[in-house]
């Protein structure tokens, strides 16, 4: 081998390349950069555009159902009897309003009962979500960060909680809560914080191995600290899809648990319980009195739904890099 | 088809895969042919294109990757284009397959006799006692004691030998042309290895079966094959009967690939390795593959070296061989 | 085997016991047992007797006594309602109940294994993108809402089927069941499917996961290899592969279907269990609660075991592993 061949082999060297694609730019170098990543990813799939499009219409309606609503349903100064079950299209007596939707039993206007109907599924589900979130958040990190004999003991009730179905744990909290809106949020919780403490527990594991925990712990953070301040930003992606499942499960729950008629009473009339109402006019073709608070039900748990499944396509590939 | 036609002829076959990071041209232009009763080795770092090429010949190339050029002749038919239902009909009896991990390769939930009884009822009509009766002497050519008691039983319980050995034994079921045996010693230790060697060997001259054998291992293609091929970044740089091509390889690879058997260095020398490594097929060098590891490129080598012949028997692929090794 | 049986046993009924410490801590802690479990129209007298015949003046643990060799002996307590021991009550609905979960499971497994191999086989064509869009939607619509729309389209609208109710029964065994006869079919079907599309949507994610992952394994490669046909491949050896999971997850499901029913029963008036449940929980017949939540729990546990044992005989590797310690 003449030295001008071990020259052009050890210059070649770096020519054979293993095809490695240049290193991603880290996310904590720019807040402005992963966002807008998120934003185009997102953006790709046209269904989820729309289904996010629809989700926030649903509930700009449920925060202004009083201002929107052609009449307020259950204002009894307004509604008529003699409005009752009207067809969609019909007008009412007085012959000053169109009910779009029909009437139900009572001569409330069907859009009206809806919207204040939706105002309250999404009540309902939202809060139950946040909170059972925030009692995840909280026993999660704490199992993932202590481990141990606390891990074991919280995990195994999460599991045993699993293996129950939803609808048998809520139906035993209600029973022995009873009914009001207080006790069917508190069920809802029960029954959802177990999902968001596993899924905060898997992530919070992950990232506990990582460097920066290391490097925080060395340089003498309090615990609180470490948890809060640098595993819960990363800990937050899978939470959010699992949180939007989740609500979009407690809404159905609730409106089960309304349809029922063990769900919340009558004084806060959810979709569930308009539809339970008008369950009984089916049979007699007055189906308008059950179909459209079910298809509102419908649109909402899908949109959450397929808003949901795009944000985890979206950001789980970007975790696992 | 005269006796004279070689069992499979391979004339510049190209297989490639299509995915989206670019064309990887797993095999390219590679020609080589296999006589009856004949053993050829195929040798090659993993990457290669060894294992592809075996699957080309058994059309087992899936998605993204398809034979996009060349022809293989299998007793003189080119079978290169042929449909998947043709294909079925020839692999399992006229052409069959080795693999390389027989834990993955028989079915962990279904007995052997299924696995063996299958194989031959997929192309013979008959009864599942007279073909468990063949299953069972198979068995016995290969060398498995007590085959009844072993006919009932699951993969995971027998070892990694004898699940070659069973590999093997469906091979043989149907009795067919030719083998294509992909690394099938490479999952086991050495002594079981040795054995399998022999009983293949033994039973291809038997039954003058044509058998080519993948490999990485140039020690197992030394008392094995007649004649060896030997594999770079989807080409075939050299070719010829073992023996010549072993005692005075004529390509700077194959004589680094020999080179660094621990076996041919003098004790306390340090062991040679080819320096560099295996390129990426989506980002070959220019020219030559393997220039960027020569110990003999020169400004010519950026060119496509083509199939050469210096030597009667021997071909390579290469500007600058050997050849002073050759007296 | 016996060894793994034996533990399983243990941790069943480990599971068991903490339930219902769970339930009857639950009834007697949170609210005023005596309210919960006395009917509120005794006399002050009769309140008296009753106190004492329950065992409510004894100390917490010692009622929990009572109550768990009560439950033991069959005593689950005595409806206020229909004035019945509760288990009867509720083991009278039990077969219609059980009838429904296993036709919504039967339907689930035929209908939901064959679609999702499909669209595991196939994840481009339309029909498989189709098949999973649909088990989307088959998952987050609500039970009750498609059961009613199922009433309208098929009861109300075209009038195939009825639209509510239990069909005529045949005895079998000394149990009453309407699968039986075709009345009892027609009224059976909708229910079942109604109950069974939640779980179909998730048999056919499983079956097309399954798929897809057995379908690059080598020995399918294998299997092609030896030239046998894709039919058999597909059948054979795809299936018994895919089905060990599918049927652990479907065992364990069968407790949730069951479970799930009392909103199938509700919206077609199908007289089970979930039925009386709901009724109960209404009416605040507590007793019945108490004892179908005991009951429910027990069947649960029971079917998680089964379904544990039944996963050790499907796949080999476990069975034998179990024969070797």
């Amino acid at each position: 081998m003449s030295p001008a061949d071990t020259k052009m082999v050890g210059t070649k060297m770096a020519d054979v390349s293993t095809g490695i694609p240049p290193e991603r730019a880290s996310p904590a170098t720019a807040v402005e950069t992963p966002f807008r990543r998120f934003l185009s990813d997102y953006t790709e799939s046209p269904v989820a555009v729309v289904a996010f499009v629809a989700l926030v219409l649903i509930l700009l309606i449920a925060i202004f159902a009083p201002v929107i609503s052609p009449q307020n349903p259950y204002d009894l100064a307004v509604i008529d009897i003699m409005d009752s079950r009207l067809a969609p299209g019909e007008t009412n007596f007085a012959g000053d309003m169109t009910y779009v939707l029909g009437t139900d039993d009572q001569g409330r206007d069907m859009l009206s009962a809806i919207f204040y109907g939706l105002r309250i599924s999404l009540g309902v589900g939202v809060a139950s979500g946040v909170i059972a979130l925030s009692l995840g958040l909280v026993i999660g990190l704490t199992a993932a960060y202590f481990g141990g004999k606390v891990d074991t003991l919280i995990m195994r009730t999460v599991d045993l909680q699993l293996s129950f179905p939803a609808i048998l744990v809520a139906l035993i909290l209600v029973a022995v809560l009873g009914r009001g809106v207080d006790k069917i949020i508190i069920a809802l919780v029960v029954v959802q914080w177990a999902y968001y403490t596993r899924t905060v527990r898997a992530s919070a594991l992950v990232e506990r191995r990582k460097e920066y925990v290391e490097a925080a712990t060395c340089l003498g953070l309090g615990t609180r600290h470490i948890l809060f301040r640098h595993m819960l930003p990363n800990v937050l992606p899978p939470l959010i899809v699992v949180g939007t499942v989740q609500v979009a499960h407690a809404i159905a729950l609730e409106a089960t648990l309304s349809f029922l008629g063990i769900g919340l009473p009558i004084t806060e009339p959810s979709l569930g319980l308009l539809i339970s109402n008008g369950f009984d006019y089916m049979l007699s073709g007055k189906y308008w009195i059950s179909f459209f608070p079910g298809v509102a039900l419908l649109i909402t748990i899908v949109t959450i739904n397929l808003v949901g499944d795009r944000l985890r396509d979206v950001l789980n590939p970007r975790l696992q890099k | 088809m005269t006796d004279d036609t070689p069992t499979l002829a391979v004339e510049n076959l190209r297989t490639y895969f299509y995915t989206k990071a670019g064309v990887v041209k797993a095999v390219d232009d590679v020609s080589f042919s296999v006589r009856r009763g004949e053993v050829m080795g195929l040798v090659g770092e993993s990457g290669s294109g060894k294992t592809v090429t075996g699957f080309s010949i058994m059309g087992l190339v899936d998605p993204p990757g398809r034979i996009a050029g060349g022809r293989i002749l299998f007793n003189g038919e080119d079978i290169a284009g042929y449909s998947d239902e043709q294909m079925r009909r020839l692999r399992g009896r006229k052409i069959a397959m080795i693999f390389q991990d027989p834990m993955m390769t028989l079915n962990p939930v279904l007995r052997i006799d299924t696995q063996m009884i299958e194989a031959i009822r997929a192309h013979e009509k008959i009864s599942r006692e007279e073909a468990r009766q063949r299953a069972r002497d198979a068995l016995g050519k290969v060398g498995i004691a007590s085959p009844d008691e072993r006919l009932k039983s699951y993969p995971h319980q027998f070892s990694g030998g004898m699940r070659q050995r069973v590999s093997i034994a469906i091979a043989l079921l149907n009795r067919p042309d030719l083998i294509v045996a992909d690394e099938p010693t490479t999952a086991l230790d050495v002594t079981i290895q040795g054995q399998i060697l022999y009983e293949a060997q033994k039973l291809c001259r038997e039954t003058q079966t044509a058998l080519i054998w993948i490999t990485h291992d140039l020690s197992v293609v030394a008392g094995l094959a007649d004649n060896i091929c030997v594999m770079y970044a989807g080409r075939i740089v050299e070719k010829g009967p073992v023996d010549d091509v072993l005692d005075h390889p004529l390509h700077p690879y194959t004589r680094g690939l020999i080179g660094s058997v621990p076996t041919q260095n003098q004790r306390g020398k340090p062991l040679y390795q080819i320096p560099g490594m295996t390129p990426s097929l989506l980002n070959l060098p220019e020219g030559c593959p393997f220039r960027t590891r020569c110990p003999r490129a020169q400004e010519d080598c950026r060119r496509e070296p083509e199939i050469t012949a210096p030597l009667p028997g021997r071909e390579i692929r290469c500007f600058h061989p050997h050849l002073e090794t050759v007296a | 085997m016996s060894v793994f049986i034996i533990r399983r046993l243990l941790q069943a009924s480990l599971v068991i016991l903490v339930m219902s410490l769970l339930v009857f801590f639950g009834v007697n802690v949170i609210g005023n047992p005596v309210d919960i479990l006395i009917n509120p129209d005794f006399t002050q007298e009769q309140r008296e007797a009753a106190i004492r015949a329950l065992g409510l003046h004894l100390p917490i643990h010692e009622q929990y006594f009572v109550f768990l060799k009560n439950a033991v002996q069959g005593d689950l307590g005595i409806s206020f309602v229909f004035g019945e021991p509760a288990l009867k009550l509720i083991v009278q609905r039990m077969p219609a109940t059980l009838e429904l979960a296993f036709a919504a499971l039967f339907l689930s497994i035929v209908v939901g294994i064959p679609l999702g191999v499909y669209a595991g086989l196939h994840p481009e064509s339309i029909a498989g993108r189709t098949i999973m869009g649909a088990s989307i939607l088959g998952f987050s619509l609500p039970t009750f809402w498609v059961g009613i729309m199922m009433i309208m389209l098929f009861a109300v609208m075209l009038g195939w089927l009825p639209s509510t109710g239990r069909g005529d029964t045949v005895e079998v065994l000394g149990i009453h069941v309407s699968f039986l006869t075709w009345d009892g079919l027609r009224h059976l079907f909708m229910p079942a499917l109604n109950l069974a599309l939640l779980k179909m949507s998730l048999v056919i994610r499983l079956a097309r996961a399954g798929t897809r992952e057995v379908m690059h394994q080598d020995y399918v490669k294998f299997a092609r290899a030896k030239g046998l046909s894709r039919r058999r491949v597909v059948l054979v050896h795809v299936l018994k592969n895919i089905m060990i999971p599918v049927v652990t997850i479907l065992g364990l499901e069968l407790g949730s279907l069951i479970a799930f029913s009392v909103v199938t029963e509700t919206v077609f008036a199908w007289p089970g269990m979930g039925k009386l449940i709901i009724d109960s929980i209404q009416l605040l017949d507590r007793p019945v609660v108490v004892a179908y939540l005991m009951i429910i729990v027990f069947m649960f546990v029971t079917i998680n075991l089964v379904v544990d044992v039944l996963y050790s005989l499907l796949d080999p590797r476990v069975r034998l592993q179990d024969l070797k310690e």
